[in-house]
This record gives structure tokens, C-alpha cells and sequence, in this order.
């Protein structure tokens, strides 16, 4: 038996390479985080602009999110918060800088989000923060638009994060798109297709009595139904994914989640 | 350069070539050669991650138990799959996006471990690293054809810049959608490797067995 081979040098050479290998790749992510955050703030706001409408090819991102008002949302009363009805210091700071906050990471903090019960809790992510950042996008003349609400829900393997756009009728849909899943490429993948993005448009979310009406159907929508308004082709192949989505929207539109917001629109205007 | 040097540089590229005569790290190229732009990407990662692994690999290979070689050769492996994943999250986020999981994946690439098991364990680190680096070029040549055919033929552009004005945009060119979808690849690759081995007879492997005559029929009696 050569040297190489006996248990010490195995467990010696094992050792080492691992905290070398360790170092090197530890010292590549903490060195290029500052780039990847930027990165990704830079696709978050890209993806606002896309769900909006506002995205055109060859203009800067930072330049397009300037008609974007970034308010925050307190989500049971429906009410914008400001620096007067904040009450406990982290709300303060939230007021303060509404730009910086991030409600994802409000979802996993403790006293920043509510533990949601399993019944109502459609769109299974279990912790919802208190408070959601909301996007208002204004057209040339300063007027709003657009309002840009973020949602997240289950698909099949991971928790979808996008943004669903309205117009101010409150009703009718811009845009939808997610800027961050794992669902399987090619199938539940697709909701990143742009052909399937581009049914969402003109779609209109609520029905007649006021209840969130809009659902992924399983097969193409016929356009001669009357419902055709409220219904999106599901994607093929990913039947879990496709019902996430449904649910998940419905659970941001509905009365846990944007509905009293959205309540309070409607009743102030936009 | 040496004789020596240019053959262990650019061997793989035709001689050996990885995916051509060995037929190794197939389903990355069908993955990501749909477009130039993450064909390019990819090729410049694979050849870096099998260039610097072979010469990590090689430099330690005398102090490698072989009980555990493998899984040495992997971490090695991942570690500057890691790296090379980060770097791209961080200057070029669109691309790794679109990548997505096949970054990850050079990892169980058979190209890299191949070189790795077969030629960086018994060889010097410098020739390793030009063993590793070749290999990465044979590589990056097929992948670089099948997506400029992809591209050109699939979506009449080459890195996103129109080519061909396509028949919907009041153009000529109907592009043949079948070339964005991975089937594709192995029909190109298939034909690729005819080529070259019709050009080459000496890569054509010998057949295995030799089918024996048919029984002839025999009257009845």
C-alpha cells in the first residue's frame, strides 16, 4: 500500500481540499455580491416596467422607473403608510425610505408579517409581510396609469415572484410576468414565454359581484364563452404551475391580500 | 510552438475532437445553442472550468488517494463551476438567466471529468492545462457551428442582429422553427459527425460485429 492510499493522508488530502475549495469559492460569492444585488434590483425593476407596459427596447431601466411612485401598503387596512401613521420604529424606516424596503425579506422577519392560516392561505407561502410595496406608474403627463402590485405564490417545485400591472379601472390587466422561479424549463418554465405573457392584457379580473373571477383554464380559452374575458389558457404540461398561478393571483387580488387596497382606490380614486 | 504543444492545443479540435469523435458532453450542446449569445458564454466557461481543473487536478495528482480521486476531481470541479456561476450572475445576469440550471450542469459535463480522469491524473500541470483548454476549444468549435445554424436558419439572426428579414416582419425569409427546439442539435450533430468522419475514415469506430450472410431458402422435400 503506497503512502498515498493509507487512511491519514485519504483523510489529510480530503481535509484540505476542502477548505481550500471552500475558501476560493466562499471569497467569490462575498466579493461579487454587491454586482449581483444590483443585478438583481436592476431585473426586479425591469420586470415592473415589462408588467406595466413601459418597457422600450434601447432606453436605460433607471431612466424608465422615474415615472414609477414606489409607495408602501398597509395590506389589512388598505391604507398607504406614511411617516405620520407609522408607529413602531421599523415602520418609521420603512416610511422614511419605501424604496428600500423589501417585502420578502419583511415575510421572514419576525413581527413584520402575520402567520397565515392554512384555509386562506390559497397561494401557500405561509408568512405574509404586513406591509407590500406597491408601483404606480405615471404617463408622460404625470397622471397615474398603471398600478403595479408584486405577487408570489407556489407553483410546482419553488414560489413564483412577479408583478401583476392594472389599469386604473382597477379591473383590466397590463401585463403579468415573474422574475424569479424554479419551475421545470420548458414546461411550468414558461411562464417566462412571452406568447403566453402577451394573453393577459385586456383580461378583466373581477366579476360582476366583485369577486376575483380570473382563472387559468386547462387548454386554449373559447373565445366565444362568455367568460372568455376572466380566463387564460393554462400551460401545457404543467398543470401545477398553471393552478399556483390561478391561485396565487386570486390570493393577491382577493380580501387577504390586495382587495382592501384596492377597496380603498376605488372608493378615493387613483 | 512545439509539435507537442500544438497537438495537445489543437488535437481535440478536429483529431479528438469531444463531442465529435467522442461523443461526450452532448446535452449542454443541445441545450444552449438555440441563440449565439449563451452558446458563447457557455463555450468560454466550459473551456475555462476544463482548462483550470486539469491544472488543479494535475498539480496535486501525485498527493491524490485513489480511493477518493473522484470525488477530489468533482470538488475541484464544482468549486470553479461556483466561481465561474458567480462571475456571470455578476457581469453578465441576462445570459446567466437564460442559462439557468446549465451552468450548474458543466459540472457533470462528461468533458471535463473525461479530461480530467484521462489525462490530467498522469500528465504534468502546464500540458494538462493546454489539454483542458484544446478540449474546451473542440468543444466550443461544434457548439459555435450548431448555434450559428440554430440562430441564422431558426430565428434569421446571428447574436440577436437580423440577418435574414423574416416573411412576418415583410421579409422573405419563413425561419424553420424546428432548429430552436433541442431536437435539432442531435440532427446537426449527427450530420456533423458524418461529415467529419467521411472526411476522416480513421475516426470511424470498427463495427462491433459483422452481420453473417442470410440462410438461403431451402426447398421443401
Amino acid at each position: 500500500m503506497s503512502s498515498n492510499d493509507s487512511t491519514g493522508k485519504t483523510l489529510l488530502v480530503a481535509g484540505a481540499l476542502c477548505i481550500v475549495c471552500s475558501i476560493l469559492v466562499s471569497f467569490a460569492a462575498v466579493a461579487l455580491k454587491p454586482e449581483q444585488i444590483e443585478n438583481k434590483q436592476a431585473d426586479k425593476s425591469r420586470s415592473i416596467l415589462a408588467a406595466a407596459g413601459l418597457l422600450e427596447p434601447g432606453k436605460k431601466v433607471d431612466e424608465l422607473f422615474k415615472r414609477v411612485d414606489v409607495k408602501i401598503v398597509n395590506l389589512e387596512t388598505g391604507e398607504y403608510l406614511t411617516e405620520e401613521n407609522a408607529k413602531t420604529d421599523w415602520e418609521k424606516a420603512i416610511a422614511a425610505n419605501p424604496v428600500a424596503y423589501d417585502q420578502r425579506k419583511a415575510a421572514k422577519t419576525p413581527g413584520q408579517h402575520e402567520v397565515l392560516d392554512a384555509a386562506i392561505d390559497t397561494a401557500s407561502i405561509k408568512r405574509q409581510p404586513k406591509y407590500a410595496t406597491v408601483y404606480l406608474a405615471r404617463n408622460e403627463a404625470g397622471q397615474v396609469e398603471t398600478i403595479v402590485l408584486p405577487i408570489n405564490g407556489y407553483g410546482l417545485w419553488s414560489t413564483l415572484y412577479g408583478f401583476l400591472a392594472l389599469k386604473t379601472d382597477l379591473n383590466t390587466v397590463v401585463g403579468l410576468g415573474f422574475y424569479e422561479h424554479a419551475e421545470t424549463p420548458g414546461l411550468g418554465g414558461e411562464v417566462d414565454n412571452p406568447k403566453w405573457k402577451a394573453l393577459w392584457p385586456d383580461k378583466k379580473v373581477f366579476g360582476e359581484n366583485g369577486n376575483v373571477k380570473i382563472e387559468l383554464i386547462k387548454g386554449s380559452v373559447d373565445p366565444a364563452s362568455p367568460n372568455a374575458d376572466y380566463q387564460v389558457d393554462g400551460l401545457a404540461g404543467a398543470t401545477l404551475t398553471s393552478r399556483g398561478v390561478s391561485n396565487l393571483v386570486q390570493f393577491w387580488l382577493g380580501e387577504n391580500g390586495f382587495g382592501p387596497f384596492l377597496a380603498k382606490l376605488k372608493e378615493q380614486g387613483v | 510552438m512545439a509539435s507537442e504543444t500544438k497537438k495537445i492545443l489543437f488535437g481535440p479540435v478536429l483529431e479528438t475532437n469531444p463531442i465529435a469523435f467522442q461523443v461526450l458532453g452532448i446535452c449542454s450542446a443541445l441545450a444552449v445553442t438555440s441563440n449565439l449569445k449563451t452558446t458563447v458564454a457557455m463555450c468560454i466557461a466550459l473551456t475555462l472550468v476544463t482548462a483550470f481543473s486539469s491544472f488543479f487536478i494535475s498539480s496535486i495528482r501525485n498527493h491524490i488517494p485513489s480511493s477518493i480521486r473522484i470525488i477530489v476531481q468533482m470538488t475541484i470541479i464544482a468549486s470553479l463551476v461556483i466561481v465561474v456561476d458567480q462571475f456571470l450572475r455578476a457581469y453578465a445576469y441576462a445570459i446567466s438567466k437564460q442559462m439557468s440550471v446549465f451552468v450548474g450542469l458543466i459540472i457533470t459535463n462528461c468533458i471535463v471529468m473525461g479530461r480530467a480522469e484521462a489525462y490530467a491524473m498522469k500528465n504534468p500541470p502546464v500540458s494538462s492545462f493546454l489539454d483542458g483548454f484544446g478540449n474546451g476549444l473542440g468543444y466550443s468549435v461544434i457548439l459555435l457551428s450548431l448555434g450559428v445554424i440554430r440562430e441564422l436558419f431558426g430565428s434569421g439572426k446571428l447574436f440577436g442582429i437580423e440577418i435574414f428579414t423574416l416573411a412576418k416582419d415583410g421579409g422573405w425569409y419563413v425561419p424553420n422553427g424546428m432548429l430552436l427546439l433541442p431536437p435539432s442539435a442531435f440532427f446537426l450533430i449527427g450530420l456533423l459527425i458524418w461529415a467529419i468522419r467521411t472526411a476522416r475514415p480513421n475516426q470511424v469506430e470498427r463495427a462491433e460485429y459483422q452481420l453473417s450472410a442470410h440462410t438461403k431458402a431451402q426447398p421443401a422435400h
